[in-house]
């Protein structure tokens, strides 16, 4: 796919755009990302952890930190490229006007493919920072999972982006929560390990995105190094690129026609 | 050097022809129309030369540059006015010009002087911090002429800039594209409002189904392709009185409704025939441009 020519620096040019937008409601923004992942790690982390023993040789609730991480930040990278970026796709005509400029349909997407995944990381950070203050995380080894929820953030954007390209209404989005979002919270071992699952479901599991990124993050979170590190980075980079090509030729086939 | 140069121009869209080999070039400092009815192709063949549709062949060369190969740096030079407004609901109106900018690569710093003076050109002098929306319709389409112009373009494209406007704000914008005119910048303009065309356009191209069905002056289109006087005459009677007596009058007639337009060189003889049907109302008037392009194009309703 010819993507590559079309590229130019003029995305960051899109990527400010958005994150102007983004500053003028940063807090409540920021609060609005935080609240729906606290209740579940709250409810969950104590309600159910008190109940049980450990879970994966720690605590329930801090092997539910990790996941709701990961979680929340596919949720908000899904939330932007989906609803955010539809709205300025198709309701407001934004990109329709910025394309009157010289910036190019690529250029566009990759700059909402970056705010997507740079808006994704400003709340897992967030939710980084409120587990470290609960104390449950180990060791300044949990810094490396920021870059791990920005390539978490890539995947799901670039991912959402192929879905915002066939949406011809919001009320598509919901299919895509439905039948791939929600799922993957149960299967990736968000809330619980994955081995639990019959070894069918853990097979589909390890194909899935979210799989890789609490793979990653878990460890770092509890001070140790992931094993298999190359593979689950070089799945998301995967699914990041291969999303975004599908998602360009979509788009361009949808607007440029 | 032609600011815009369209050659043989197709696009067809699932085996519809919706641009039909069309062709025309912009002289510096003009400002030329394209006149034509619902799905005559105007946009589309806007869109082509800005590069946003591939057309299936022909050719385009926009400010210097091969257009689509190179279209975003003929957009570098390209001032542009689209048909629904995109401004960024998000932004006052002075943000609104300064991310607009940055998209051609300005600074902040570039920007920032212009702000007051592209207001002000737009009528919208102290609205720096007007959210966008809050102001009216007209004053969202200055805005958008204002955003137009934040990279100084050489050359301006305007897809019908007063459509859903109130008279005294399409007023506005056209007094606004003239001075833009006497700055010297290029205007092309897509359109159907005939009086729009006939003040502001130097030339025009009235466009049907695709294709160039004729091009000039206003005042040349209407003295080349019809009758000098057209008397309109009204009444229930209207279309009988056409059918029986009107042929013996008038050059053509053409019937729409309980409206018969007799089309003469000599309006004389029709009206003194006429002083004798009292249930008849009648309009006599010098021919325009809606004349000519009814003829060219027919009337029956295009959506």
């Amino acid at each position: 796919m010819n993507i590559l020519p079309r590229l130019s620096l003029r995305a960051f040019a899109v990527w400010r755009r958005n994150f102007l937008v983004w500053k003028k409601l940063a807090i409540p923004s920021l609060l609005g990302n935080l609240a729906d992942p606290m209740i579940y790690l709250f409810g969950l982390g104590y309600g159910l952890g008190g109940l049980l023993p450990q879970v994966g040789g720690v605590s329930y609730i801090a092997f539910l930190a990790a996941g709701t991480v990961c979680a929340s930040t596919m949720n908000a990278a899904s939330f932007e490229a989906l609803y955010s970026a539809f709205s300025r796709m198709h309701v407001q005509r934004t990109w329709e006007a910025i394309m009157n400029a010289p910036v190019t349909l690529e250029d566009v997407m990759a700059g909402e493919l970056l705010w997507a995944a740079a808006k994704a990381t400003l709340s897992g950070i967030a939710i980084l920072l409120v587990i470290w203050v609960l104390g449950l995380i180990g060791s300044p080894l949990a810094l490396w999972a920021v870059p791990v929820i920005f390539l978490t953030g890539l995947a799901f954007a670039a991912l959402g982006l192929i879905v915002t390209a066939l949406a011809p209404s919001y009320d598509f989005f919901m299919y895509y929560f439905t039948l791939f979002i929600t799922p993957m919270v149960l299967l990736c071992g968000v809330f619980f390990p994955p081995d639990q699952l019959p070894p069918a479901v853990q097979a589909v599991a390890a194909w899935l995105p979210l799989t890789h990124a609490v793979a990653l993050v878990r460890p770092l979170l509890f001070g140790e190094i992931p094993s298999g590190i190359v593979g689950h980075v070089a799945a998301l980079l995967a699914v990041a690129a291969i999303a975004f090509g599908i998602a360009s030729a979509l788009i361009r086939r949808r607007l440029l026609k | 050097m032609s600011p815009l140069r369209v050659v043989a121009l197709r696009k067809s869209y699932e085996g519809r022809e919706v641009v039909a080999g069309l062709g025309f070039e912009l002289q510096r400092g003009e400002c030329y129309g394209l006149l034509g009815p619902n799905g005559a192709g105007k946009t589309t063949t806007l869109r082509c030369c800005l590069g946003l549709t591939m057309p299936d062949s022909g050719e385009i060369v926009l400010a210097g540059e091969p257009v689509p190969e190179r279209a975003r740096e003929a957009r570098m030079k390209i001032g542009v006015v689209p048909q629904f407004d995109n401004l960024d609901p998000d932004f006052t109106a002075a943000e609104n010009l300064i991310v607009y900018g940055r998209y051609f690569g300005m600074k902040d710093a570039e920007i920032r002087p212009k702000i007051a003076e592209l207001l002000d050109f737009a009528g919208l002098s102290g609205k720096e911090k007007a959210n966008i929306r809050t102001l009216s319709g007209g004053m969202k389409r200055r805005l958008t002429l204002a955003r137009a112009l934040v990279n100084d373009p050489e050359l301006l494209l305007l897809d019908e800039p007063t459509t859903g406007l109130d008279p005294q704000a399409r007023h506005l914008i056209w007094e606004r594209l003239k001075r833009l005119q006497a700055q010297g910048k290029t205007i092309l303009l897509t359109t159907h409002f005939m009086d729009e065309a006939e003040r502001l356009c130097q030339r025009l191209a009235i466009i049907d189904a695709g294709r160039m069905v004729a091009e000039g002056a206003p005042r040349d289109l209407i003295r080349d392709n019809i009758e000098a006087q057209v008397v309109e005459v009204y009444g229930e009677d209207a279309p009988g009185w056409a059918q029986r007596e009107a042929q013996a009058f008038s050059n053509r007639v053409e019937v729409s409704g309980e409206t018969a337009f007799c089309y003469v060189a000599d309006a004389a003889p029709l009206l003194a025939h006429l002083a004798a049907w009292p249930s008849l109302r009648t309009l006599h008037r010098p021919a325009n441009l809606e004349d000519v392009f009814l003829k060219l194009t027919g009337r029956e309703l295009r959506d």
